[in-house]
């Protein structure tokens, strides 16, 4: 019997074991995530809640974007937002750093807990608040200014460093966000001159630079081709045990590709919020069936 | 969610409908092919007719044809398609559902084969009733096994599940008649020794056709019933439904 062989037995050997747990429960998935059974508990995981969002209200003006959302984001994973154009997803991303404040006419009631602490209240410091939750958005945003800049400037808003240590942490930035052997001879040339998936790479690592605890990601590839794409989401496997991460995809294989947990998302409402790979093959709610298989509803 | 006979048939797509309807229907087709084979196979026994039984060797080709055209449309699906949730779990089940079609196939030519050398030497074989009986009786499993999967019916197939066991119990007291003539009668070892080996093939049979109805519940309730006791699947089908 070869070293292989004895592998697969000793695999087969802790697989039976699974078997004879599963027989206890009356799910067989064993993930901790399978929640939609308790229908009021949807939006529920068993992880450690990092956002814990409670009956969320959105409106743009009179247009009711968001109505009761209820969704506890875990701890160092990956959660992907799902749903047809306008069914909220962007919309309850970009509450969880309050970007949306920008624009007078957009407000938000219910609330959102950061480690426990409510970031709608209105004392929240904005720009601590931005800087424990960075964002990327869809279209690459570079400053117009040098590479090496554009990664410090967030840095520079929080921290005093020494040039060295600057330096340091800009490396740090580049490399986590898989960019640094391309760029590390043209750090003072312009962000802008780099390529659409380069510049991508740049944002998150200027979004990583700070440091955050949180990175959302609106759309972070859907104008990349698909080797950046793949550089992209490789990142966002790498980067998934430092921080947690929320991305909002309208490709579902991307969904299923990278993300731990997956929310489905349809006219203002979570219709289901569960483990990927549930979501993926087994469904409990027809409308998330029909969406991500395809279908007309 | 449970799938439905009928959901695979609702995407945007009208060429994905159509991929996912062909994959059923081939696999409907070539379980037909093999209980037409299976039939055959015990007419020829019964009645002594080689040269039927030499038309069930020969016809295997087709069944084994049929296998490949399956598994290339599935893992053509899945290549294009990347299928999701029920229609992931259709062409999973079905990949898997024709390696025991194929075998049922191929238990079916070995009938055959055993037929002729049972024909050839001349005296009548020992243990026919018993014979036919667990094959009338695995008969009825693969064609309600198939039919469960045509209607995406969990009922059936769990009564499949059941019916196996009935049959493992008959395939042991046949084993034990038969051993007990070849105790009786030491001239007659060869030809019990035929009729055992049918008897073995007809059980794996019932085998095969407990597999096909396990995917079908995997298939419609996305449950995997497999290697589990039989009283864990029926609380497993009545816990799982859902709403």
């Amino acid at each position: 019997m070869t070293i292989n062989s004895s592998a697969v037995n000793e695999l087969a050997k802790n697989n039976v074991r699974e078997i004879d747990r599963s027989g206890d429960a009356p799910t067989h998935h064993q993930g901790v995530g399978r929640t939609t059974s308790a229908k009021n508990e949807r939006g529920t995981t068993e992880k450690q809640a990092k956002i814990e969002v409670k009956d969320l209200n959105f409106y743009y003006g009179k247009f009711h974007a968001l109505k009761n959302v209820n969704i506890k984001i875990p701890a160092s994973e990956v959660t992907a937002f799902i749903g047809p154009s306008g069914c909220g997803k962007s919309t309850l991303l970009r509450t969880m750093n309050r970007i949306y404040e920008l624009y007078p006419e957009q407000r938000s009631e219910g609330q959102i807990l950061l480690d426990g602490d409510n970031i709608l209240d209105r004392r929240q410091d904005l720009n601590l608040l931005r800087a424990k939750v960075g964002m990327v958005f869809q279209k690459p945003t570079p400053f117009p200014m040098s590479v090496y800049d554009n990664v410090a400037f967030g840095v520079k808003l929080y921290e005093r460093l020494s040039r060295s240590e600057m330096d340091d942490r800009v490396e740090w930035s580049l490399r986590k966000a898989a960019l640094w052997d391309e760029v590390k001879d043209k750090l003072h040339q312009g962000g802008t001159r780099l390529s659409g998936g380069q510049q991508q790479r740049l944002c998150i690592a200027r979004g990583i630079a700070v440091k955050p605890e949180v990175l959302l990601l609106d759309e972070p590839a859907s104008a990349l081709d698909p080797i950046s794409t793949l550089k992209i989401e490789e990142l966002i496997h790498e980067l998934k045990g430092d921080y947690t991460i929320v991305i909002v995809t309208h490709n579902m294989q991307q969904a299923s590709r990278v993300s731990d947990y997956t929310a489905f998302m349809y006219l203002g409402e979570l219709i289901e919020f569960d483990e990927t790979t549930t979501i993926f093959t087994n469904p409990a709610n027809k409308q998330t069936e029909d969406y991500i298989t395809g279908r007309y509803g | 969610m449970d799938a439905k006979q009928d959901s695979h048939t609702h995407h945007i797509s009208g060429q994905f409908n159509k991929d996912l309807i062909e994959l059923k229907k081939h696999l409907l087709v070539m379980g037909g092919m093999v209980e037409k084979q299976l039939a055959s196979a015990m007419e020829a026994l019964v009645s002594g007719n080689s040269a039927l039984a030499q038309e069930v060797r020969d016809n295997d080709k087709e069944v084994d044809g049929m296998e490949l055209v399956i598994d290339e449309e599935a893992i053509r699906v899945i290549a294009r398609r990347q299928p999701t949730a029920s229609d992931l779990r259709l062409v999973i089940s079905v990949l898997k559902m024709v390696a025991d079609v194929e075998r049922i196939g191929d238990e079916a030519k070995k009938i055959a084969k055993l037929s002729i050398a049972l024909t050839e030497e001349g005296q009548p074989p020992l243990g026919t009733m018993e014979v036919r009986h667990i094959a009338n009786h695995v008969t009825a499993m693969l064609r309600d096994a198939l039919d469960a999967f045509a209607r995406f019916d969990t009922e059936q197939a769990l009564a499949v599940i059941k019916e196996d066991n009935t049959v493992d119990n008959e395939y042991r007291s046949a084993t034990r008649s038969l051993v007990t003539y070849m105790m009786e009668d030491p001239r007659s070892i060869s030809r019990c020794l035929n009729m055992m080996w049918i008897l073995r093939a007809l059980e794996r049979i019932g085998d095969h056709s407990e597999n096909l109805a396990e995917h079908v519940i995997f298939m419609v309730k996305g449950r995997n019933v497999r290697h589990v006791p039989l009283a864990e699947t029926e609380k497993l089908m009545e816990t799982g439904k859902t709403s």
